[in-house]
């Protein structure tokens, strides 16, 4: 089984060109075969999964291109990291493919959305199974390209559309810096193979500044898929995508590549101390910023979207801090919450027809299923005690802690506060308080939605025990291979509740005083409202610039390049019209011509005494 | 019997030949031309003639091929008097320089 887990992204794949060719034909039927390819995929996921449990990694590749004296090859590789990553996204894909059943109902172009969503699992698959850097950026953008599509969906919006432009335009700015990263690697090390490069890392066979330099690059990579400042502004917008998209790409596997990416080439950041610095005080910055954007936003989606760039950033400043479990153990459980509380949220908006939190309220009694799903990952992204965010969020405070950077742990911890209060403000609004909407039009979501929420429930409940004090850090010895032994420390967990508590508290209060939602009048409620005007400073600067750039191009265009096209035309017009006149039609001026060429001929023979040399 | 040089044969056939360019470039009619091309033909079979009976290597050959290039030029003459009667009566004229619709 494990040498073929190359299958594994083929399944998803085939129901792409599948749904892509009969689609009509299949009609609402394509959920069930879209559905069905990604539940093999995870089974064979999963299989994979208990397989190499107990064995080391397994890699195969094949020749692909020789170039010089360099071999680039292609095939896949199963190291515990890619194998998590496997299961994550194969699983929480099959559910959202589930759930997407009942959300898309009576969609039109539902096969279409399948189709997309299949060739995204698999392009999300193949990448974490690369086991070169160029098979992972072939991958890379293949899975931009999946967002692009979903996030563009219903085009027919202009808001999709320019959303969809956005996310793609944005991130390519990332992928520049990765693809940077990558030829500097190729240049130094001749291959674009991992285990090459380590070991050119190890070696010391890079100097230390360039090494940065390729690190910070390929970080760069990372902050435009992860959604990190200052490349974050696409995927609020992104929200504009169907909300079990929101669920799968921007909140659970593709933002998570970013992450990915810098796990799985972490010797380069270890090398370095400057790029570990950078990522940490990025991922602390970004957490902090996006966390207070989110304490004032009124879309359910967005307030969601920016508590995903929140927590990308704690994943990030775990990375930096050396937590290297720490961030991939946050990945796992983030995963599950957040699609969670993103699939939640879409019944909430399946049911009230609105993402505006100020147009809900009331909802607990009328959504009996919904309503404690909801608050369950609430409680998990809040990090209240023996829930999976807990354990994986005090982790990462740990890290933080460990590396001795107070700056960074007050940012975490201020972040912590942040996340239970606007996420107990979204809880509130949504379910407490005065019911605002006509209630008797709001209905629970079928059964194929709420099925696939009570797993990531579960899950979101149960899978921070992977990693504990108490039971053992089996997570961590699988990806470190090691027996890594976990302090307890306690106070730190003490801290790490009461400041979940704090956050809940306060949301409380105000919701009490129902003043969750007034609108501040002060300067500084203005400026993290619009989101601390960062659009709008890219609109002014860069926007701007680069269309002036772009006018003066065009100018350049039509008056240089097309200038002297005209001239090539006219002259070849010129000489075209001269050699019309020669054909007269007249057979005896033809032959006296090629009697006389002929003549000619036989002259220069006699001349030249032979042939032509 | 005094043989009559190579030379004089060759001197026959170049002026038999320049008649027949001379006529098949500058003259009206097209039956004239026609003819002109006909001369120019039998100015190469006196030269495959006078080369078999004179030449470096003398064989029957020569005289073979000439006797082949009569028989095309029969027909190759028949066919042209045949696309000629067409030409003529559908232009109604022989005149070499009217028939000039094959031009830009």
């Amino acid at each position: 089984m494990v040498d073929n887990a190359w299958l594994i992204p083929l399944f998803p794949l085939a129901s792409f060109f599948l749904l892509l060719l009969f689609g009509k034909r299949f009609g609402s039927r394509s959920a069930e075969v879209g559905s069905l390819f990604t539940f093999v995929s995870f089974i064979c996921a999963a299989v994979v999964f208990t397989k190499s449990l107990h064995e080391s990694s397994y890699k195969q590749t094949f020749n692909w291109l020789t170039v010089g004296d360099a071999q680039i090859t292609v095939g896949f590789e199963l190291n515990p990291l890619n194998v998590l990553m496997l299961v994550l996204v194969s699983f929480i894909s099959f559910l959202v493919h589930m759930y997407s059943k009942g959300y898309m109902n009576g969609e039109k172009r539902i096969s279409i959305f399948y189709a997309y969503l299949g060739l995204f699992t698999f392009a999300m698959l193949a990448l974490v199974m690369s086991p070169n850097l160029l098979q992972l950026y072939i991958f890379w953008e293949l899975v931009g390209l999946g967002s692009f599509l979903l996030i563009g969906f219903y085009f027919h919006k202009q808001e999709a559309k320019r959303a969809a432009k956005k996310a793609f335009i944005m991130t390519r700015i990332g992928d520049m810096g990765l693809l940077i990263g990558m030829i500097l690697l190729f240049w130094q090390t001749r291959s674009f193979e991992y285990s090459v490069i380590f070991q050119a890392v190890e070696a010391g066979d890079i100097s230390q500044s360039l090494l940065t330099f390729i690190a910070i690059m390929i970080f760069v990579g990372a902050v435009g898929k992860s959604g990190q400042f200052p490349l974050h502004t696409w995927l609020p917008d992104a929200m504009e995508g169907p909300t079990p998209v929101s669920a799968l790409i921007h909140a659970a596997t593709m933002v998570a590549a970013g992450v990915y990416l810098v796990a799985a080439t972490y010797p380069l950041f270890q090398a370095s101390e400057v790029a570990l610095l950078v990522v940490a005080v990025t991922g602390g910055l970004t957490a902090l910023f996006a966390a207070s954007i989110a304490v004032v936003q009124t879309d359910v989606k967005r307030v969601l979207a920016y508590s995903t760039m929140s927590q990308l950033g704690f994943m990030f400043l775990a990375l930096g801090t050396a937590g290297y479990v720490a961030a991939v153990f946050h990945l796992v459980t983030h995963a599950f919450f957040k699609a969670l509380l993103f699939l939640a949220a879409g019944s909430v908006i399946h049911a009230v027809h609105t993402q505006n939190i100020e147009k809900m309220g009331g909802l607990w009694k009328k959504l009996r299923w919904t309503g404690p799903l909801f608050l369950i990952g609430t409680l998990a992204i809040s990090g209240v005690p023996l829930l999976s965010g807990f354990f994986s969020k005090e982790e990462i405070l740990l890290s933080v802690w460990d590396n001795g950077n107070y700056f960074l742990f007050t940012l975490a911890l201020l972040t912590s506060l942040l996340t239970a209060f606007y996420m107990f403000r979204l809880f509130f609004s949504i379910f407490g308080g005065e019911e605002k909407t006509p209630i008797h039009a709001v209905k629970e979501s079928p059964m194929i939605m709420w099925l696939p929420m009570i797993i990531l429930a579960v899950f979101s409940i149960g899978i921070g025990y992977v990693q504990t004090p108490w039971f053992g850090t089996f997570l961590g010895d699988w990806l470190t291979n090691e027996n890594s032994h976990h302090e307890f420390s306690l106070w730190l967990m003490l801290i790490a509740t009461i400041v979940s508590g704090i956050g809940i508290g306060i949301a409380y209060i105000l919701h009490r005083k129902s003043s969750l939602l007034t609108e501040g009048e002060s300067s500084a409620y203005r400026v993290v409202a619009n989101k601390y005007y960062i659009d709008e400073l890219y609109e002014r600067t860069m926007i701007v610039s680069t269309k002036a750039v772009s006018r003066s191009l065009v100018y350049i265009e039509r008056y240089v390049i097309d200038g002297f096209l005209l001239v090539v035309i006219r002259i070849t017009r010129m000489f075209a019209k001269k050699a019309t006149k020669l054909q007269s039609g007249q057979v005896q001026q033809y032959g006296a011509i090629a009697f006389l060429s002929l003549a000619v001929l036989v002259v220069v023979y006699l001349v030249a005494g032979g042939y032509l040399r | 019997m005094t043989s009559v040089p190579l030379s004089a044969y060759l001197v026959l056939a170049l002026i038999l030949f320049c008649i027949g360019l001379y006529g098949a470039l500058t003259k009206r009619n097209t039956v004239i031309v026609l003819i002109s091309i006909e001369l120019m033909l039998n100015a190469v079979n006196i030269n495959l003639v006078a080369f078999s009976k004179f030449g470096m290597t003398p064989a029957i050959t020569g005289q073979v091929f000439s006797l082949f290039t009569m028989t095309i030029a029969a027909a190759e003459a028949a066919v042209g008097l045949a696309i000629l009667m067409a030409l003529y009566r559908n232009r109604k004229t022989v005149h070499i320089d009217e028939m000039n619709t094959m031009k830009h």
